[in-house]
This record gives C-alpha cells, structure tokens and sequence, in this order.
C-alpha cells in the first residue's frame, strides 16, 4: 500500500511537471525578449465577446497595419478575466477595455471615483503597479452599464430614474445578462444602493434578453449606454440618479511586453485618443448590431471619417431579410472552415487524452487502492465549468490553441482511463485468472486476455471523451482558439440566432457523427463469442 | 506436418513439508504435510476456509509459504521459474475459466500454444484432448464457450490441463457448479480421460480440491481432510470410514452420509 502511494504521488508529480512546461513554453513562446525594431513581431490585438468591443478592436488592428505594422486578430475572448489575465501574461498585447470594469470586477476598488478623470488616473496607476499593464489614453466615451424598458413600461409606471424603479420594484421582473447578475459593480451592488428588490431576475445571454423584453416575459433588463440594440429595440435607460454606476471610459489596455517592444505601436493608439463621442460609437454600434455589417467595414468607414486611415473593407452585411437556410447557405465557407478547424482540436485532444488515458487506466487496473482516489479525484475535476477551466489556464499558457488543447485533453482523460480501467478490471476476470494459473505471463495476459475483452469498454469511454470534446470545443472561441464556438460567441453577442445556430448545429451534428462511428467502432471491436 | 513431441511420460510426484502461509497476519496453513505418489489421485476436502485452495496453489507458485517446502517431482518450486512450471501443470478452475473470445479448440490448445507449438500443432494436441473428454472436435472445436452446456463448458477445461501433458492436473472444485446429473457424467469423464492416459502410459498425478466427499471416494486414491490450516487426516477413503483419525473426521463422514 505504502509503495503504491508512494507510485501514485510519483505520478501526479510527473504529470505536474509536465504541464508545467508545457505552460512555461507556452507562455514564453509569444514574447521575444530583446528589444525588436519596428514592426518586428505582428501586434497581438485582442476582444470581449460583445458588438463594441470588435468593432474597437478592429479599429486598433486597422490603424496599426495602416502605419505598416502586422496584427494578428484574436477576437472574442471569453469576459474580463480571460482578457485581462491574457494582457498581464503577455499573451495579448492590446484590446479595448472599460476604467470601471476594470476597477471593480478585477482591482475590487469599490471606492467611488470623482469623476472619469478621477477613475482613469486611479486604475491606470493600480493596473501598472499590481498587474504591469498600461492603459493607453481613454477614446473619448464612456460606455456605462445601464438599465432599460420598454416605452409602453416606462410610461405605465412612470419611470425615469433607477429611483422611480426601486419605488415599484416587487411587480417588476428582471432578465440580466450572466455577468452582470455576479459583478459587484452589477446587479447585487446596485441592488444596495438603491434599495432595489426585484420581483424576480433571470440570467439571459444577451440575444435572447432583447427578446424577452420585447415579449413581456420581462420588464427590465441590463444594457450599456452605447448599445447598439438599445437604439434598434427604441428602450428607454434608466438614470443612474444615485451615481451607482462609476465612468466607465473605453481605452486600450496593453500589454509591458507591447509597450516595451513596440513603442512605435503604442504610440499609433494614441492617435485614436479623445476622437470617439458617445454619440459616434453608439452610430458605429447600430452599424453592426442592427445593419448587420462586419466590424471590419464598419471600423474601416470610421477611420476614414476621422481621416486616420483610407482603408476600404468589402462590406457584406450579414442578409438582414434572408432565412436561417438561406443565411447558412450563403455562409457555408466559414463555417465549413470552422467546423474543420473544431474536428482538428476536438480529435487532436482526443488522441493526447487517449495516449495519456488508456496507459493510465491499465496502470490502474492493477493498483484499485490508487485507482478510488485518483478516479475520484479526476471525477471532481470534472465537474469544473469548461470556462472555469479556461480561464485559469490562460494566466499560465497565455491564449489561442494550446489552453484549449489542454482544457480538452483533461476534459478527455477521466472518460477514457475511467472506461480502461473498468474494462481492463472487470471484463474477463476468471478467464484472467485461469490464464496466469496456465502459464501466461501477465503481459500476455493483458494483451490476450483483459485487453480484447476491454476493448469494448474502452472504446465506450474514448466515445464518451470525443462527444463530451466536441461539446466542449465550443468555448474555446473564448481564448481565441477558434472553432464553431466563434460563430456561436459572436451570435450570442450581436444577439443573432441565425448566427448562433450556424455554430450551434454544425456542433451538435459534429457530435451526433463523431458518436456514431465510435458507436460503430465499439461494435466492431466486439471480441467473437462474447 | 511434424509429430508433436511425446510429452514427458513420467508423472512427478506432490509433496508438501510443513508448509506454513500467511495472509497479512493471518495463518492459513499450518505446518502442513502432504504426500502424493505419482500417478495417483489425492482429493482436499474440509470446510470453505480449511485452507484448500491455499495448498493447492502452492504447488503453481500462485502461492508462495513463508515456511517449508513444496516439491513438484524432485524440484523445489521455489527454484523454478513459475510461468515455465504453470505451463507443466494442468490447472482446473472452478468456474472452467475459459477464455470467452477463443473457440473450445483454442482454448484446449492454450498450453501447447504457449510452449511455442505452431497453431496446427497445437489444434492437433487440442483435438486429441477434447476427445479424450468426450467432445467431439469437429463438431465442439469451433464453439465458442457460450455456445456450450455448463457440463461440456467443464470439460473443454479438463481437456485443457490435460493438453499439458506434462501429467500433472490440479483441480479447484472442477465440477462443483454442476447439477447432480451433469456433475456425475463429467466425474466418469474425466475419469475415464485417466484411466486412458494410464493404459497409454501417461499417468496422470491429480490434486482435487472439493466439498463433495462422495466425489473424493469416486476419484481419489487418498482423501486428506483439512481443517483451520491443518491436516486432520490423510488416507484412502475406506479408511477414513473404519478409523477416523478424529471426532471431526467422523463428524464430517457423517453428515456427508445425512447430506445423501
């Protein structure tokens, strides 16, 4: 027992080590150390998974090839955290962030600021003295949270401030979205400061929350001042009367390795300093949500308006009229190209999992003491959220492919070595036995005995693995990895379902395929006569 | 094709010297001592926990005692490699212990195959042992396990150990699954399966682990009865009736006698 444990503990220190290098290499790999000359290393611009911010981040990418420098888009990266951890690891040089997210949800500064300039001044000094991250100088708005209603709600309760809300809030029900449901600077601390008990409030990603206003199934719901949706759904946002809410001024937030590298670079955002109002981004934002054009259209126009750049950018507007058939037709390249690019992560992880998992569960087999707690333990793992999971690797290995790879290949191994070992222990046993007692080595009695009799067993637990895989792939849009998560992450933020389900259903007929040739291959590896 | 080489025609004789083994702090068997001439037939009975299995064990290494000897012929298994001892000596599970992905024929030839026989070889040697049991090889050969009766299931394992044939057969309950009917045509099977080996000068050497002592009487030359890890008493099943060793003999000759 004690030399089992002892093995065990050898192992996990060896598995350890490996993702530790494995998450040194990678975080090394997209910064050069040595100070490059101008434009020698393609700028890294990143953004979160809503309308504005790719639009913002377009523009970034824009006028930075505009002054000949190479960029490499990595759009939509999973909320806050996942954005900011990747900018303080370097991963991600720049993308377009907000002063008061940052201050509240990642510096818990809970202190109220005087002012924009007063927010501004306090998060650029806490961001570069605890994380080493520069905020470039602010665009110009501010792109506050917000709630809103309907006309027809506001009228019939008389509501114009987040006050007047309060005063009838038990009638009222809400629908938020996920994040602003747990942010202190969300829902619990407005709810604190105003008082404010609603009657019921519902967690709703942002394309069904538009909806479920415009229903009636609920009658108020988080918004931000520059929305674009808020124009096209006409809403009425409520005033923040009591100043819950602090500025919330939108600047490039980049990276030590970028400013120091490429000076030059930083120095190209500035010019976008102080030339975007309210009222110019909220026109931007309609572009894209409501017309449905891509934000590289939209960015390209408006660095030609400011006269920052001449660039001119194909605009195909995603068919505002054409049906989900139509629309799907019409997008078939990319998302064929995606749903590729999803089988090669999802089956690349599968075949790590495998040659890790499978080794694991026959080592297991033979070691049950060992196996109750390194299973349990891996069953635990398990139930950690896919984003969950996500997000803490991304502070280790940075963004793109290999925090995705990994996430799925330890998604992937408790099914495939819980499958192996089950197998390799139960399928057989006596037989097992008789052959040790007639001579077989174990080793041959792993190969012609426990393993063709197991190997249905593990082919069910590889066919767990690939579907749970291929569901999983999805978030890895959220670290920039790519795949059809992408189209679903940019649906759910431009509130499309025609978007959202050009990703969503090439999925789900991904895992019903990949289930059902496992399904055949289990049939096939079926020994004769069992 | 090639003539499978004779197999070793001279049966090794058991002994156990004051065999002692432990199971954690456990005694499992107790300076135990057993004879077995070879050629004959010596049957283990005694409660589930007398230590049985244990002894029968001892003599393929799948038992290692923490004191005394235990001699397969000449040779102290303790100097032997055990894989290359296993494949000398025939081995009958309870449970038959088939392979279920193999065909009967496969499985009866497992031994020969595993001392490097080619596949025709070790069909033939398989043949040759299923008929010895009475099943028929061009028609049983190609079954596979599932496709037999519990009874013939029993006797494609006996075919097996006997496919050794290196004359030495132990048997851990054999047909103790078995419904009265079909235990007792397996019994005169597997019997008669000796008595043939004898008459072609290939004595078998058997130790028989069972509950049934009515079974011993039919198949052993001796009946040892175990009891808490010790020998109570080793002699031919007659005189184990006249002169019982012990009140526990007597106890257990009786209510073998009640039972049937």
């Amino acid at each position: 027992m004690r030399a089992e444990v002892r093995r065990a503990l050898a192992f996990v220190v060896v598995l350890a080590g490996a993702l530790a290098w494995a998450a040194a290499r990678g975080a090394a790999q997209p910064r050069p150390r040595a100070a490059a000359p101008l434009g020698a290393r393609p700028v890294v611009v990143a953004s979160k998974p809503f309308g504005e911010s790719y639009v913002l981040a377009e523009l970034f990418a824009q006028v930075l090839e505009a002054r000949g420098y190479a960029v490499v888009r990595r759009p939509g990266l999973g909320a806050t955290q996942v954005a900011y951890a990747a900018v303080r690891a370097g991963a991600v040089d720049v993308y377009p962030e907000y002063t008061g997210t940052v201050l509240r949800a990642v510096l818990a500064d809970s202190a109220p600021a005087r002012d924009a300039r007063d927010a501004f001044a306090r998060v650029a000094r806490q961001s570069r003295a605890r994380d080493g991250v520069h905020w470039l100088p602010p665009l110009g708005f501010e792109n506050r949270f917000a709630l809103a209603v309907t006309p027809a709600t506001a009228r019939r309760l008389r509501l114009r401030t987040v006050s007047d809300l309060a005063r009838v809030a038990p009638g009222v029900r809400g629908a938020f979205s996920s994040d602003f449901l747990g942010r202190a600077d969300g829902l619990p601390g407005l709810a604190a400061a105003y008082g404010l008990r609603l009657a019921a409030a519902r967690p709703l990603a942002p394309a069904v929350k538009y909806a479920a206003l415009q229903s009636g199934a609920a009658d108020v719901i988080d918004a931000y001042t520059t929305d674009g949706l808020v124009a096209r759904y006409g809403l009425v946002l409520l005033d923040d009367d009591r100043r819950f809410f602090p500025p919330y001024e939108a600047a490039p937030l980049a990276s030590a390795a970028f400013v120091r590298d490429l000076p030059g670079a930083a120095l190209t955002l500035t010019e976008l300093a102080g030339r975007l109002d309210e009222g110019t981004m909220r026109a931007l934002n309609r572009r894209q949500e409501v017309d449905g054009e891509p934000a590289a259209a939209v960015a390209a126009d408006a660095l030609r308006a400011l006269g920052l750049a001449d660039n001119r950018v194909r605009a195909t507007p995603r068919p505002a009229r054409a049906g989900w058939a139509g629309y799907f037709w019409s997008e078939r390249g990319a998302v064929a190209r995606r749903a590729l690019r999803h089988l090669a992560l999802a089956g690349g992880a599968l075949v790590a999992a495998c040659a890790f998992g499978i080794p694991l569960g026959i080592w297991l087999a033979a070691r049950p003491r060992v196996a109750a707690v390194a299973l349990g333990g891996a069953g635990a793992f398990q139930s950690v959220p896919g984003i969950a999971l996500l997000a803490a690797l991304v502070p280790l290995v940075g963004v793109g492919t290999l925090p995705a790879f990994l996430a799925l290949v330890l998604y992937g191994l408790y099914p495939v070595a819980r499958g192996t070992y089950a197998g390799v222990r139960d399928a057989g046993a006596p037989a097992a036995a008789a052959a040790l007692a007639l001579g077989m080595t174990p080793g041959q009695v792993l190969r012609q005995v426990r393993l063709p009799l197991a190997a249905p067993a593990v082919v069910g637990g590889v066919r767990t693995a690939a579907v749970l895989g291929v569901g999983t792939a999805t978030l890895a849009a959220f670290v920039g990895a790519g795949g059809l998560g992408e189209t679903i992450a940019s649906g759910l933020a431009l509130a499309d379902t025609r978007l959202v389900l050009a990703g969503a259903l090439p999925a789900a007929a991904l895992a019903l395929a990949v289930d059902g040739l496992l399904a055949l291959v289990e049939r096939a590896v079926r020994p004769p006569g069992v | 094709m090639p003539a499978p080489p004779a197999p070793d025609p001279s049966a090794p004789a058991l002994r156990a010297e004051d065999v002692t083994v432990r199971f954690g702090g456990q005694l499992v068997l107790d300076r135990v001592s057993l004879d077995v001439p070879a050629g004959t037939c010596a049957a283990l009975v005694g409660e589930s926990g007398a230590g049985k299995t244990t002894l029968l064990r001892c003599f393929n290494a799948l038992v290692v005692p923490a004191e005394g000897r235990v001699l397969v012929g000449v040779a102290d298994v303790r100097t032997l490699d055990p894989v290359a001892l296993r494949r000398r000596v025939g081995y009958v599970p309870q449970d038959g212990g088939l392979l279920p992905h193999w065909t009967a024929r496969r499985n009866a030839g497992l031994v020969p195959a595993l001392l490097g026989a080619p596949r025709p070889e070790a069909d033939a040697r398989a043949d040759a042992a299923l008929a010895l049991v009475a099943l028929d090889p061009a028609t049983f050969g190609p079954r596979y396990p599932h496709q037999l009766s519990g009874g013939q299931r029993q006797r494609v394992a006996v075919a097996r150990a006997l496919a050794a044939g290196a004359g030495l057969v132990l048997m851990d309950e054999p047909f103790g699954a078995l419904d009265a009917i079909t235990r007792a045509d397996a019994q005169a099977v597997y019997a008669d399966a000796r008595a043939d080996r004898a008459a072609a000068g290939q004595p078998v050497t058997a130790l028989l682990v069972t509950h049934d002592l009515r079974e011993a009487r039919r198949l052993a030359d001796q009946v040892v009865v175990l009891r808490a890890g010790r020998v109570e008493q080793a002699a031919p099943f007659a005189e184990l009736v006249a002169r019982p060793a012990t009140a526990y003999v007597a106890r257990l000759l009786e209510r073998a006698a009640l039972a049937g």
